[in-house]
């Protein structure tokens, strides 16, 4: 397989405290991968790097063999990546429709486009009773999935969700992980997850990769990784033993 | 193009619009020439609060300066009138091109530099303040002494050269309005309307969907700017005199952005019912004033005071959105809805 997202030796620094150290990892086209490891390990500080919210201070990152990093969040968008925030920033004042529509507009060339788009993609969300209703009327497993809508509607080829099942009842999780699963399966999407959720992440991973202040302790597949002693030290400790 | 203008505007929507637009085309048959004076201020201040709203209510940029660019307009096209025999039609593309410029430095500065909120705010004045200085100091435009449009001998109305009766003004000034109507309307449904709403409402989302944030903005300075600039045009060719003191002042910039503030910021009808409420009631005030024989300075601003107070503390969307509702139409495209439940 080859790889969609190619990570190489990322580090980045907040004034000293050192997020992500020297952070090399793959994602292979077609994929799910999942992005593991303790609060405060630089999930998120990853994602940022890789979306261009944040500039690394070493390392490069590249979507199909071709530099992004240094790029725009928007140029990096373009290329390909979609992605949503952990702390969900919905367009609080304009409906579901329009958050969607405004990621659509992203895929299509008219606006027309862009609504059916939309609506197709509201509807796989499950969020086709609130299409009209404001962003900021939903509770907050829907802002979750108007997240995950708002960012599959730009037609990115490598889908990056951060923490999307967190707060999620089970039958919830379960309904994200089938249609994860179905876009993966019918579109090829490339997914790379953060997911404090094992029950979603062993469901969909086909490799994970784990973080540990900063730096990247194991990665493999999931039943090598998750029983790694390292691993289970730093992360999986509490819930496995 | 019709059903582009009219696509998910409610019906009963249409017919309101329909009835008040014949009333407003009838006005000046009807109206008493002071009636018509204080109608073509609605209109103007219809106009320049719709083009501030493309900034403040579709983009989120807060602009205090837009004093600056009906001045440029203002000042463009009477110079070329005054100095070169050129008319308003032609000097119209100047005034638009300057003001375009002046708003296209003023965000280039600000949206390439990270200055937003209230930095650049303080910038906008900052550049309205420099040009009334400038303005003030610069001869060939009349310095402080004022640039004076010739008004006599006009045989009727030359809408050629906008000379002409206060009915001839009403009537362009109503047109512009108008324009200014449906071009936001359309703006509004359209790829850059929506970009516009998406960077209002959270600008790293919308960068992260995609949007180029920076293009958006300057966009949106851009054809806000040049747009007031036109209805600087207009008041230089109705009141036929120019102060950089008077046009360039920042009472200006504030009066210009009370109508869309009161009538509803981000939506497209605000601007036009905040700039009848209030030119109309002060207007009113005024005259109840000079009835009873009261002289007090600055009553206007002290009323505009007590409106603006009122609508933050129980209207906080404007007059417009609750109007609205009121009168059944319902959530407007780019309204800022509030939340609780609306549909
Ligand atoms: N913008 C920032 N400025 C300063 N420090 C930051 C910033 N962003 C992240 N950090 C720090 O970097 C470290 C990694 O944070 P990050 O958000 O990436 O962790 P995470 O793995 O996503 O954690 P969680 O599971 O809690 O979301 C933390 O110590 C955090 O405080
Ligand atoms: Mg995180």
């Amino acid at each position: 397989m080859t790889a969609l997202l190619e990570v190489d030796g990322i580090s980045k620094s907040f004034s000293g405290l050192r997020a992500l150290e020297n952070v090399s990892f793959r994602v292979p086209e077609g994929s799910i991968i999942g992005l593991i490891g303790p609060n405060g390990a630089g999930k998120t500080t990853c994602f940022n790097v890789i979306a261009g919210v944040s500039r690394a201070d070493a390392g490069e990152v590249r979507l199909a063999g071709a530099r992004i990093d240094g790029w725009r969040p928007d140029q990096v968008c373009r290329a390909g990546i979609g992605r949503t925030f952990q702390l969900v920033k919905p367009f609080a004042g304009l409906s579901v429709m329009e958050n969607v529509l405004v990621g659509a507009l992203n895929a299509c060339s008219s606006v027309r486009a862009a609504k059916a788009r939309a609506g197709d993609i509201i509807e796989q969300l499950g969020l086709a009773e609130k299409r009209g209703a404001v962003a900021a009327a939903l509770t907050l497993p829907e802002r979750k999935r108007l997240e995950v809508a708002r960012a599959l509607a730009t037609g990115p080829r490598l889908l990056m969700l951060d923490e999307v099942m967190a707060g999620l009842r089970p039958t919830e999780t379960d309904h994200m992980v089938a249609l994860f699963r179905t876009l993966n399966a019918n579109l090829g999407l490339t997914i790379l997850l953060i997911e404090h959720v094992m029950r979603a992440v062993m469901a969909l991973s086909s490799g994970l990769i784990v973080l540990n202040h900063g730096q990247v302790i194991a990665a493999g597949p999931p039943a090598e990784v998750t029983g790694d002693p390292a691993v289970l030290e730093c992360y999986l400790g509490e819930e496995a033993l | 193009m019709i059903p582009l203008l009219t696509d998910g505007v409610p019906r009963r929507g249409l017919k309101l619009l329909a009835a008040f637009s014949v009333a407003l085309l009838a006005a000046p048959l009807v109206a008493s020439d002071y009636l018509l004076t204080v109608l073509i201020l609605v209109l103007y201040f219809a106009y320049v609060g719709q083009a501030w709203n493309i900034m403040m209510g579709f983009a989120g940029q807060l602009s205090l300066g837009h004093a600056l660019y009906v001045g440029l307009g203002a000042y463009a096209a009477a110079a070329l009138y005054v100095h070169f025999g050129v008319g308003p039609w032609l000097g119209l593309w100047v005034a638009m091109a300057s003001a375009a410029a002046a708003g296209a430095t003023i965000g280039f500065l600000a949206f390439r530099f990270g200055v937003g909120g209230v930095y650049f705010a303080i910038l906008t004045i900052a550049f309205a303040e420099f040009a009334r200085i400038g303005f003030d100091h610069w001869s060939w435009l009349g310095g402080s002494a004022g640039l004076f449009l010739p008004v006599a001998n006009y045989g009727g109305n030359d809408i050629l050269t906008l000379r002409g009766s206060p009915t001839m003004f009403y009537y362009v000034m109503l047109a512009m309005t108008a324009s200014a109507f449906v071009l936001c309307h359309v703006l509004l449904r359209s790829r850059i309307g929506y970009y516009w709403l998406a960077i209002r409402e959270s600008a790293d989302a919308a960068q992260a969907l995609g949007i180029d944030i920076f293009r958006c903005k300057m966009v949106a300075v851009v054809v806000s700017a040049a747009m007031t600039s036109l209805g600087g045009v207009l008041f230089a060719f109705y009141y036929n005199n120019l102060f950089p003191e008077q046009v360039f002042h920042i009472s200006r910039s504030i009066e210009l952005i009370l109508g869309p503030i009161i009538g509803g910021i981000g939506t497209l009808v605000g601007p036009i019912v905040g700039a009848f409420l209030l030119t109309t009631l002060a207007e009113t005030l005024s005259e109840i004033m000079r009835a009873v024989g009261i002289d007090l300075p600055g009553i206007k601003q002290v009323f505009y005071g007590f409106c603006l107070l009122g609508v933050v503390m129980f209207l906080p969307d404007g007059v417009w959105p609750p109007l609205g509702r009121w009168l059944g139409l319902g959530r407007e495209e780019g309204d800022r809805g509030s939340g609780e439940g609306k549909r």
